[in-house]
């Protein structure tokens, strides 16, 4: 610590305060306020809004493939991240590979949105397919599929798989990093007496990754909650492909319904906090540490 | 000799899946940059890979689309104002933040850590919990759909993140550093300048373009304050509405997406290292 005067950090921290205060702490619980309240915020309304996002046939639609985005975009991309970045240590073009599955998390995801619905490109079967993946099914003899309207499950797949691809760069660095720190004689002792590779990673590896593994994780589960942009883009929820966050948005600019959307809004931070006491509790673990 | 020979031939097939996972990665890139150049009759009649049977016939490529997504479209003009919202929203957080960071790392004042604490949880709030408030606001200081507006909403935004990743490098700096400099009577003002911003330069380089990056690639919030107004939007928003009226022009669309992913690729390729280590420090210390 250096020695101050009383008032100095005060003077360091202000400007940081009154932006954090402005556009996070009072609009957070304006937020929580005005969603007991009609559209405009003039009539009070008690639940109504809450009960209206628990009972509407979008919302829960929206609940449902909010989870779905969690049950699959969660495990894929971390598991994926994972697969990769112990595979990739073994071979010398390493960063190569890298750099090309961390390169989509360089985008926006507007742009990525625009190069998988390229992907998912749909024509008639009497049309010459300019999407890769009808490409693909014709010429294999398959009819073309409307990829993006065959719902609920198939549009949501490939919705998360958009996801997936912009993603797992990320957790493949974090874990990459993580697996690079466990030591190497560790594994070859293991080798040496005779353990399979695969009884390594198993036994040895993800053990001793698991705190970083559920670190990506929590990190990917609070991204996938908030997934907007892609729906928004490639679908605008359409077609059963609704998320709580594209609803939130539509009540806010299409409807004008302030209270409603605020309602939304608190639900989904509802969702995060268990997020947040995670990382709270990090940061304090952290700090005992140090 | 033989035993590289055989090394090889064991290792065939994880060279092959990392290979094979690499080209599925990178495929749908590819398509749409080699779309961006072609004639728009050619991309009806076929798929972007038929140009693979002859390459380097030039003919077949042209720079048509581009001239037309930016002179006519607009796509130019959304460039620009994406320029001109992403530079200030990187410069004022990062200059706020490094304030901030440097106080709650090497000063003591009543308060301080409670208000860290804060800090972190703010870290994963949603922003669809501000957006309403903060919109209302702005229609009443008739800010929204202006850049300050804009530029002061991405600073509150990125501020949690910044100051996190900062103080968590400031800190880590030798606590001799501040003992011996105090010593020589030297002010905190002058040791920020003089030391902590000289030795944070690599942080400070990860949290610039993180923040680059991350505002560049925005659209939630360009739509929210900014709106759809040609003179104001950036290439996220513009892009995103030439989805819904140019749905099956992809050689335009294309265009237009490799236009708004040009600089960030670019960014990435160069200082990749800093990126990395940007992510690294927000996720696992060390």
């Amino acid at each position: 610590m250096i020695r101050t005067k009383k008032i100095t950090p005060w003077l360091y921290i202000i400007p940081a305060m009154f932006l954090l205060f402005f556009f996070l702490v009072y609009p957070s619980i304006n937020t929580l306020y005005i969603s007991f309240f009609n559209y405009n915020s003039e009539k009070f309304l008690g639940i109504q809004n809450y009960f209206y996002c628990f009972t509407n046939e979008i919302m829960l639609n929206s609940f449902r493939n909010n989870a779905l985005w969690v049950i699959l975009f969660v495990p894929l991309t971390v598991s994926l991240g994972l697969i990769i970045a112990v595979l990739a240590d073994r071979v010398k073009y390493e960063s190569i590979v890298k750099s090309i599955i961390f390169m989509p998390m360089a985008i926006s995801f507007v742009g990525a949105g625009v190069i998988w619905k390229f992907v998912y490109a749909y024509r008639p079967a009497s049309a010459a397919q300019t999407g890769i993946l009808n490409a693909l099914r014709s010429f294999f003899q398959l009819e073309p599929l409307p990829w993006l309207i065959i719902r609920p499950w198939l549009n949501n797949f490939c919705l998360i798989m958009v996801g997936v691809w912009i993603w797992t760069g990320f957790c493949m660095v974090i874990l990459s990093a993580s697996y690079k720190g466990i030591p190497r004689e560790l594994l070859e002792a293991a080798r040496v007496d005779g353990a399979t590779e695969f009884k390594i990673f198993w036994k040895i590896i993800l053990p001793l990754m698991k705190p970083t593994i559920a670190v990506v994780a929590t990190t990917m589960t609070i991204n996938v909650l908030k997934v907007f942009d892609i729906v928004y883009v490639m679908t605008n929820g359409n077609f059963n492909t609704e998320v709580v966050a594209n609803r939130m948005y539509k009540e806010m600019f299409i409807f004008r319904n302030y209270g409603r959307a605020s309602a939304i809004a608190v639900i989904l931070l509802m969702l995060i906090i268990p997020m947040i006491i995670i990382n709270i509790q990090r940061f304090r673990e952290q700090e005992a540490i140090r | 000799m033989i035993k590289k020979l055989i090394s090889m031939f064991s290792h065939g097939p994880l060279h092959l899946v990392i290979i094979f996972v690499a080209l599925i990665w990178i495929f749908p890139s590819v398509g749409l940059l080699i779309t961006s150049f072609r004639s728009s009759a050619d991309v009806a009649a076929s798929g972007w890979w038929t140009v693979f049977e002859h390459p380097f016939n030039f003919t077949r490529y042209t720079l048509e689309n581009y001239q037309e997504v930016i002179l006519k479209i607009g796509i130019g003009k959304a460039f620009l104002n994406t320029l001109l919202i992403t530079i200030p929203a990187t410069i004022i957080p990062i200059l706020i933040a490094s304030f901030a960071a440097y106080a709650f790392a090497w000063m003591d004042f009543p308060g301080r850590r409670i208000l860290f604490v804060i800090l972190v949880g703010l870290l994963v709030v949603p922003l669809q919990m501000t957006l309403i408030p903060v919109l209302r606001i702005f229609n009443k200081l008739g800010i929204a759909g202006t850049f300050p507006g804009i530029w002061f909403a991405h600073t509150g935004y990125g501020l949690p993140l910044i100051i996190y990743l900062l103080y968590n490098f400031i800190s880590g700096l030798p606590s001799e550093l501040f003992d011996s400099s105090s010593i020589d009577g030297a002010t905190p003002f002058q040791i920020f300048t003089r030391m902590v911003i000289p030795l944070s330069l690599p942080a400070l380089a990860s949290v610039t373009i993180f923040q680059f990056l991350w505002v560049w690639n925005d659209l939630l919030v360009a739509l929210v304050y900014l709106g759809g107004t040609p003179d104001v939007a950036p290439l996220t928003v513009r892009i995103s509405a030439l989805v819904g009226s140019y749905g099956q022009d992809w050689e335009l669309l294309t265009a237009a997406a490799f236009v708004s992913m040009a600089l960030p690729l670019v960014l990435f390729l160069g200082l990749q290292r800093y990126f990395v280590k940007g992510i690294l420090a927000g996720s696992v210390k060390g």
